[in-house]
């Protein structure tokens, strides 16, 4: 199981657990996803029985009034987390223990240094006015200033944000681009018991791709491509080869288990009726799959891969610290160790504030694309 | 748990890797301090930065202490982290889990939303976050990851514990005036607990890696002390000269994770929370391969014989039989109705007729023959084209018969497109047409829709709709009205009947229902055991059955005048099993009326008065008898 895993595994064994669906993931990193697809797919077939339009024969679209409480109702989840996270990266620097200037500082800086950081800080304002100015602050894209290199945290974290953001979302992009494609073609060569060796070795080898947590996977790799081979540089930024390492050992767990799930997926979809309507049209090949299998598993694959994007930008952090990446993960990782409060305090908002809103944006593409809309009800 | 099924578990491969693993990190944690710590920690200035040797297996670090013997060491150190900040995790995720139990409906709500807000939050960042808090160090970090784990295990507790709290013994205590807080003990958390164990063992293997994470980034395990993520920290820098220090701790930080994970799959296996992860169920196979091609195969029938089936036996692997020598005729334009219980065969034998069977089935017959051409012999592209326009399928369940991907249009349309080669708007247009023609209102509108804002006799119609797109010679229908309600039942088989009246294609209705096949039908098959025991016109058949099975089914069926009191006819004893099919009649031993010779012989289908029937002593009590002699 992969780190961002530690939160998702529990619930989903849980899930798999009771339900005995055959989408169940085969091994407990599936689960962690599959525990989602369930609910998906089990509502949707109650769903199937709520009357939206069909009751009557005029044959109305369901109204606007689910998806504007669907929508009032994400906005309002996203509101309130990002409340959540803002209350808990200004805590964060009052629950340092003792004073997190004269920590930062060390022992032995001069008071008066210590004080007129305390001041910059505005540490010594009562907590509620600082908590205002926090906000006000925030709001005008002002994220305090840095202790160590006295520059705003905003023009520490810009530059950062975007390399961060480039690494997580070509790892996103290759984890789709891989996994779907893959994991659908050996749904069909595996389909109703067929080539069993393969479907041995795709399992096993997906598992154990999901059970290395990236960063080791990092270390292994460089050992390998970097030191043993000299194919690609070991560290840091440069040239397009810098890249693959670092794309590629965050993609390879999230791409083996989305794999996995849409193999699964696929099987399922493949033994639904609608499949057998549309072999007694004889349909060719192409159409069976692509216009009546593909659709049908978008909905589970963008959920499961919108929380992989999520578990993506929290896992550049041990993937940057690998190759020393110049992104957010050695920064905030920096910061702690430096112990610059302000500048921690900065990336956990942002990353925290990229994962809601990537989740959320998630939300209502799965409720686009579906489109029973099931999301909508939930 | 029954001992047994944990030595059963332990004698899989995985149980016993998963053992031999376990045992393995209890060996290393509790003897590997005492017995290597002097070579782990003992500064040794001759041999530092050595490389793999005899001696040092993986080698030296920097200050010449045994790499490997640090490894082993870090074990001890590893595993109890990674432990204590499970239970941290578990402890407080149950009793914040719990709360909405005893807080009652309001405020536990309010716990429940908290607990998924923070699930949204990145584990890592959370743990980073409170690293800080709590200071760099191993003690910080348990804290940390600790915490972050509360959220997940409080989510899986209270999800739990909704989930037995809405139990009968539940309900039970709470009638009996039972506080919360004793519900909650004596009740719910001992029905949660297995689910919990298994999930922290899991969460453990998680918390390794995680705490290897922190100690990797330095913010875990600080120097003098080390656990594997810090070797590994120390490895990394030299990953140039001894890429095995920095891969040996990682092995190990692998091995333990993926020790613990499936301990826990091993454990829930066994208490049997989990099932199988194999998918249940054979995915029917797909019968027909190959490229699209235009222009059909125009079906040209010798005479007015539409289906012309001999012998048909479907098999399956294992020996059974369930579809034995049927023979099936159908005239153009005919309604021909197979009717017998569940298992009969008779959903299996219209499969086999439309060339859907699963694909594990193995189908043979004497003759085979759609539209006068042998199907068998047909390659692929005629195949397809000549089934995909002449022959049309109606299924059970409209519910799941439609794609509900796809807009309803789009799936009638198909067909043209695929088979006649219209195009799209032409298609469009013929598809909007037809389901007109089936009574849909505002088709235009509705074609637009997708299957789930239909009703269930909307989708059956539309499904009929689909069959009539090109000209379908054949529609068979497999059981189109059970999952339909009574009125719209009647809606359904009008239509069908229309289908024949306008279109004049034949229909096969499969049912086990004899009164919808009184209505529609001109001829019966009534099937049973994977063979036909009567034929004939419907209605020589159901007023007056031979074969004591058709007339016991005839008699189940209750009408208007049927007492009430009365408990209804049931036909006693069930059909013998399709792979040990008995000598002689396979109704003899349900059958009021057998005696020697039908368990010694077989009755072959023979010509009676009006019917055709399978039996040694028909009834046939009102007809002048007949010399019976076998059908060829």
């Amino acid at each position: 199981m992969t780190w961002p895993g530690t939160a998702a595994g529990p619930q989903g064994v849980a899930a798999a657990g009771p339900q005995d669906a055959a989408a169940a993931g085969p091994q407990e990193a599936v689960a962690a996803g599959a525990g989602q697809l369930q609910e998906a797919s089990g509502g949707s077939a109650l769903a199937a029985a709520h009357p939206g339009g069909a009751a009557g024969t005029k044959g109305r679209r369901p109204t606007a009034g689910p998806w504007t409480r669907f929508l009032l109702r994400r906005t309002g989840r996203l509101l309130a987390s990002l409340a959540c996270l803002v209350v808990a990266s200004f805590a964060l620097i009052h629950f340092v223990p003792g004073d997190p200037v004269r920590a930062a500082l060390g022992v032995t800086a001069p008071v008066e240094l210590v004080e007129s950081r305390r001041r910059l800080l505005g540490l010594d304002r009562p907590i509620l006015e600082q908590f205002w100015s926090y906000l006000s602050g925030l709001l005008h894209g002002d994220l305090g200033t840095s202790l160590t290199s006295s520059l705003p945290v905003s023009k520490v974290i810009g530059d950062r944000f975007v390399s961060t953001a480039v690494l997580a979302g070509l790892a996103f992009a290759v984890v789709m681009v891989v996994a779907l494609p893959l994991g659908m073609l050996l749904g069909i060569l595996t389909r109703d018991g067929r080539r069993r060796r393969l479907e041995l070795a795709f399992v096993a080898l997906a598992n154990t791709l999901t059970g290395i947590p990236s960063f080791l996977l990092a270390v292994g790799a460089v050992t390998l491509f970097s030191v043993g081979l000299s194919l690609l540089p070991v560290a840091g930024r440069s040239g397009p080869s810098s890249w693959v390492l670092p794309v590629f050992t965050l993609a390879a767990g999230p791409a083996a288990t989305l794999a996995l799930i849409v193999r699964v997926e696929t099987l399922r979809v493949l033994s639904q009726d609608y499949m057998r309507t549309a072999r007694a049209k004889r349909l060719p090949t192409r159409l069976l799959y692509l216009r009546h299998a593909l659709p049908n598993m978008l909905t589970a694959a963008l959920t499961l891969g919108g929380l992989l994007l999520g578990g993506l930008v929290a896992g550049t952090v041990l993937v940057e610290n690998v190759f020393a990446w110049p992104g957010l993960g050695t920064t905030i990782v920096g910061s702690i160790n430096s112990k610059d409060y302000p500048l921690v305090q900065g990336v956990v908002l942002v990353l925290g504030g990229a994962v809601l809103v990537i989740n959320l944006v998630v939300d209502l593409l799965v409720a686009v694309f579906d489109p029973r809309s099931t999301v909508l009800e939930t | 748990m029954q001992r047994s099924s944990w030595l059963r578990a332990l004698r899989t491969p995985t149980g016993a890797a998963t053992a031999l693993g376990m045992l393995l990190l209890l060996v290393l944690a509790v003897v590997g301090p005492p017995l290597m710590r002097d070579a782990a920690t003992t500064f040794n200035t001759s041999a530092i930065r050595q490389g793999p040797s005899g001696a040092h297996w993986l080698g030296t670090d920097a200050l010449g202490r045994d790499v490997l013997a640090r490894i082993v060491v870090a074990t001890r150190l590893s595993i109890g982290l990674a432990l204590v900040s499970t239970l941290i995790g578990v402890v407080g995720g149950v009793l914040l889990g719990a709360l909405p139990v005893v807080l009652g409906r309001r405020a536990g709500r309010a716990v429940r939303a908290f607990v998924d807000v923070a699930v949204a939050f990145p584990g890592l960042l959370v743990a980073l976050s409170l690293a800080v808090v709590f200071g760099v160090g191993a003690r910080g970090a348990v804290l940390a990851l600790g915490l972050t784990a509360v959220p997940s295990f409080a989510r899986l507790t209270a999800n739990l514990a909704a989930g037995v709290a809405e139990a009968d013994y539940v309900s039970a205590a709470r009638l009996a005036g039972a506080s919360r807080g004793r519900i909650l003990v004596r009740h719910v958390l001992p029905n949660i607990g297995e689910p919990l164990v298994i999930n922290a063992t899991i969460g453990a293997g998680s918390a390794l890696l995680a705490f290897a994470g922190l100690s990797f980034l330095g913010l875990g395990v600080q120097p003098p002390g080390y656990d594997w993520g810090r070797l590994l920290n120390e490895g990394l820098n030299r990953i140039y000269d001894a890429p095995v220090a920095a891969l040996g701790p990682g092995v190990a930080v692998v091995l333990a994770g993926v020790a613990f994970s499936l301990f826990g799959e091993t454990v829930a296996q066994v208490v049997g929370l989990r099932t199988d992860s194999r998918v249940k169920g054979a995915v029917p196979r797909l019968a027909l391969a190959g490229e699209a091609q235009d222009g059909a195969v125009r079906a040209a029938p010798r005479d007015d014989l539409v289906l012309d089936v001999e012998d048909l036996t479907v098999a399956f692997p294992g020996g059974s039989t369930p579809v034995a020598g049927v023979s099936l005729r159908i005239h153009r334009g005919e309604m021909v109705g197979v009717v017998g219980e569940s298992g009969s065969g008779k959903s299996l034998t219209a499969l086999a007729v439309a060339g859907l069977l699963p694909p594990q089935a193995t189908m043979s017959a004497r003759r085979a023959e759609f539209l006068g051409h042998d199907v068998r012999a047909l390659d692929d592209r005629e195949r397809r084209s000549l089934l995909g326009t002449s022959l049309a399928m109606v299924f059970q369940d409209p519910m799941s018969s439609l794609n509900p991907a796809l807009r309803v249009g789009r799936q009638v349309a198909e067909v043209a497109e695929v088979h006649l080669g219209a195009s799209r708007a032409t298609a469009a247009g013929d598809a909007v047409a037809k389901l007109a023609e089936v009574r849909i209102a505002a088709p235009a509108l509705r074609a637009q829709q997708h299957p789930h804002q239909f009703s269930g006799g909307m989708r059956q119609r539309v499904m009929i709709a689909m069959g009539l797109v090109a000209q379908p010679r054949l529609l068979v229908a497999d059981e189109p009205t059970t999952a339909l309600d009574v009125t719209v039942q009647r809606q359904v088989l009008a239509l069908l009947r229309r289908v024949r009246d306008e279109h004049g294609a034949a229909v096969l209705l499969i049912s086990h229902d004899v009164g919808v096949i009184a209505e529609l039908c001109e001829r019966v098959v009534v099937m049973y055991a994977g063979r036909v025991v009567e034929e004939g016109p419907v209605a020589d058949v159901l007023a007056r059955p031979a074969h004591p099975y058709t007339r016991a089914l005839v008699e189940s069926v209750p009408d208007m005048t049927t007492p009430r009191t009365r408990p209804l006819v049931t036909i006693t004893g069930r059909p013998p099993d399709p792979s040990a099919r008995p000598d002689g009649c396979p109704f003899a031993p349900r059958c009021p009326r057998a005696q020697a010779r039908c368990t010694q012989e077989d009755p072959p289908l023979m010509a009676m008065p009006g019917t055709r029937a399978a039996c040694w002593f028909p009834h046939l009590d009102e007809r002048a008898a007949l010399a019976a002699g076998p059908v060829a």
